[in-house]
């Protein structure tokens, strides 16, 4: 655990001296999103039953998090192939369960962060928010989740030419399909099905509900449990295996 | 007991045998200079020694723990300069040094301590808290090695440590690799640098292709082919002579035509590797 304090310390280091920078970035596109489709959309508009406002941010929150703490890839990435930073890790006494979740750690506070200034933005839109129990869970698997699978993607690609074509083939497609911006039920039922063994789904139907004080779909909170899991195991894997 | 022991270490990138079946063996206190062209597998040997890279087949073993079954154990024993720059540049010289301490489960106190000390060692201490990115090279130089040194391992791999300095810095990284031995660390160096590996080894290995070649303390394998070389340079071609004394070689020269050119000096590692491959290092 030391190990992965280390890691987190260095990430933080960074992380504080760019603050101010990091901070305007994460408000920028939320900001756009709700200008565009809160106001732009107008107030009668209505998703299952709710303003569409409000039915929106929970997605918001959903794909902000998760293109934040997923960022970490593009920065080990760097560490890794540009300043060679990541061998120092990898040649300190530590296992790479530490490494990961150092990372992840780094990773979570990114994701937090910009989800805290999306629930500091709504009010600006007049949408009440309801912080409870259940959003922070959901907000903490999916920082965890997605963090965890950048870690995975960074120790897989052999240069940043192919960490930015995942980014431009998986991430930005998941953004936009989960049910993100819309109700899932009005996609056809093949979309609608693989939307379903895309991870971002679950994380949107869990914060929405939470968002909106409704109950917490069980099925999709098992899955952000599941792909959590499966994804941390997955990124010691890969740690293990980028020494060759 | 070898400090650093490498059982036919072998690794291999698809058909291409980067480092071939490699023995080797360094005793406490020595410091061992890795000799080799580039290319000739010496990063990839240390990269295996110090955990980064897995072996294909082989062992490598660090004060008798194995860096693939015990690597926590083995790496706790080594400190490590690699052979490019990989201070981190978004950190200053302070933070590096204690993300490096905190990597290695230092105690805080001692770690700080450490940190003051090594700084002035290495002369950086007015640079503490300036970002490294705005350092020379030397300097970055400087906080690799100090860095390795920090948490006072018993055993340190420098990969390449002068490469890309120039003469002066050379000289002071060298004085710096020779106080380090006095406090009774184990040194692994790679170069291709002959003046480097006659200078400071007490201890070389040749490595060509992937393969150990010979090894040696530096005087005892040059005066093994002969203390004096006569070169005989041809249409712009050289060869070579070696020789017991230079009386001999200069005897030689009588002997030659008018053609020739000769020119007679002490035998240097680059003799030897020339003799035993057939080229240059530099080549
Ligand atoms: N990751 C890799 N994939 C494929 N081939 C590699 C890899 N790393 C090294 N090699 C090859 O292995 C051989 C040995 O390389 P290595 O870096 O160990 O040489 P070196 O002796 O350190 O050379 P230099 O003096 O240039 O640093 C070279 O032919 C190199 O191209
Ligand atoms: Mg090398």
């Amino acid at each position: 655990m030391k190990g992965a304090k280390a890691i987190f310390y260095r990430e933080m280091i960074i992380f504080k001296r760019r603050i101010g920078k990091i901070i305007a970035s994460y408000s920028l596109s939320p900001l756009l999103f709700l200008i565009a489709f809160g106001w732009g959309m107008g107030k009668k508009f209505k998703v299952e039953g709710v303003d569409y406002i409000a039915f929106m941010i929970p997605g918001l929150l959903a794909m902000s998090s998760m293109n934040h703490s997923f960022d970490i890839a593009s920065e080990i990435n760097i560490a890794r192939f540009y300043w060679h930073i990541f061998d120092e890790f990898m040649m300190a006494p530590i296992s790479p369960s530490s490494i990961v979740l150092g990372e992840i750690g780094a990773g979570m506070v990114k994701g937090l962060l910009s989800s805290f200034i999306i629930l500091l933005l709504a009010p600006l839109f007049s949408v009440s928010i309801h912080i409870n129990f259940f959003l922070i869970i959901c907000l903490l698997l999916n920082t965890f989740m997605f963090s965890a699978a950048g870690v995975i993607i960074a120790m897989m690609v052999k240069t940043h030419a192919d960490q930015s074509a995942f980014n431009t083939f998986v991430i930005v497609p998941m953004s936009f399909l989960c049910g993100t911006f819309f109700s899932l039920k009005k996609l056809p039922k093949i979309l609608y099905i693989i939307a379903h063994f895309l991870p971002l789904t679950h994380s949107s139907l869990c914060l929405r509900a939470s968002f909106l004080n409704k109950a917490l779909p069980l099925g999709s909170f098992v899955a952000m449990i599941g792909f959590s899991l499966l994804f941390f195991y997955g990124a010691v894997q890969a740690v293990k295996r980028s020494s060759v | 007991m070898h400090t650093i022991e490498s059982l036919s270490l072998t690794k291999k990138y698809g058909s291409l045998v980067a480092v071939n079946a490699l023995d080797l063996q360094v005793k406490r206190g020595q410091i061992f200079g890795f000799l080799g062209p580039n290319g000739a597998g010496k990063t990839t040997t240390v990269r295996m020694l110090t955990g980064l890279t897995r072996p294909t087949s082989g062992q490598a073993v660090i004060n008798s723990y194995d860096m693939v079954k015990e690597p926590v154990m083995a790496k706790k024993q080594i400190g490590v300069v690699s052979q490019y720059n990989n201070v981190d540049v978004d950190l200053t010289s302070v933070e590096n040094l204690r993300l490096h301490g905190m990597l290695h489960s230092m105690e805080k106190k001692k770690r700080e301590e450490r940190i003051k000390e090594l700084l002035h060692f290495a002369h950086l201490w007015k640079r503490k808290d300036e970002l490294v990115r705005t350092f020379s090279g030397g300097m970055k130089r400087r906080l690799m090695i100090i860095r390795a040194l920090l948490h006072s391992p018993q055993i340190l791999f420098m990969d390449e440590p002068t490469v890309g300095l120039d003469p002066q810095t050379r000289r002071d990284i060298w004085a710096l690799i020779r106080q380090i031995r006095e406090s009774g660390c184990t040194i692994f160096m790679t170069t291709h640098y002959i003046e480097e590996a006659e200078n400071l080894c007490d201890l070389v290995g040749i490595i060509d292709q992937g393969k150990l070649i010979t090894r040696g303390v530096p005087n005892h394998l040059t005066e093994s082919l002969g203390p004096y070389t006569l070169e005989i340079i041809e249409k712009g071609k050289s060869s070579y002579q070696f020789f017991k004394t230079a009386e001999e070689a200069y005897q030689k020269t009588n002997a030659g035509n008018h053609q020739q050119e000769f020119d007679i000096r002490s035998t240097n590692l680059e003799d030897l590797f020339i003799h035993l491959t057939g080229r240059s290092v530099l080549e």
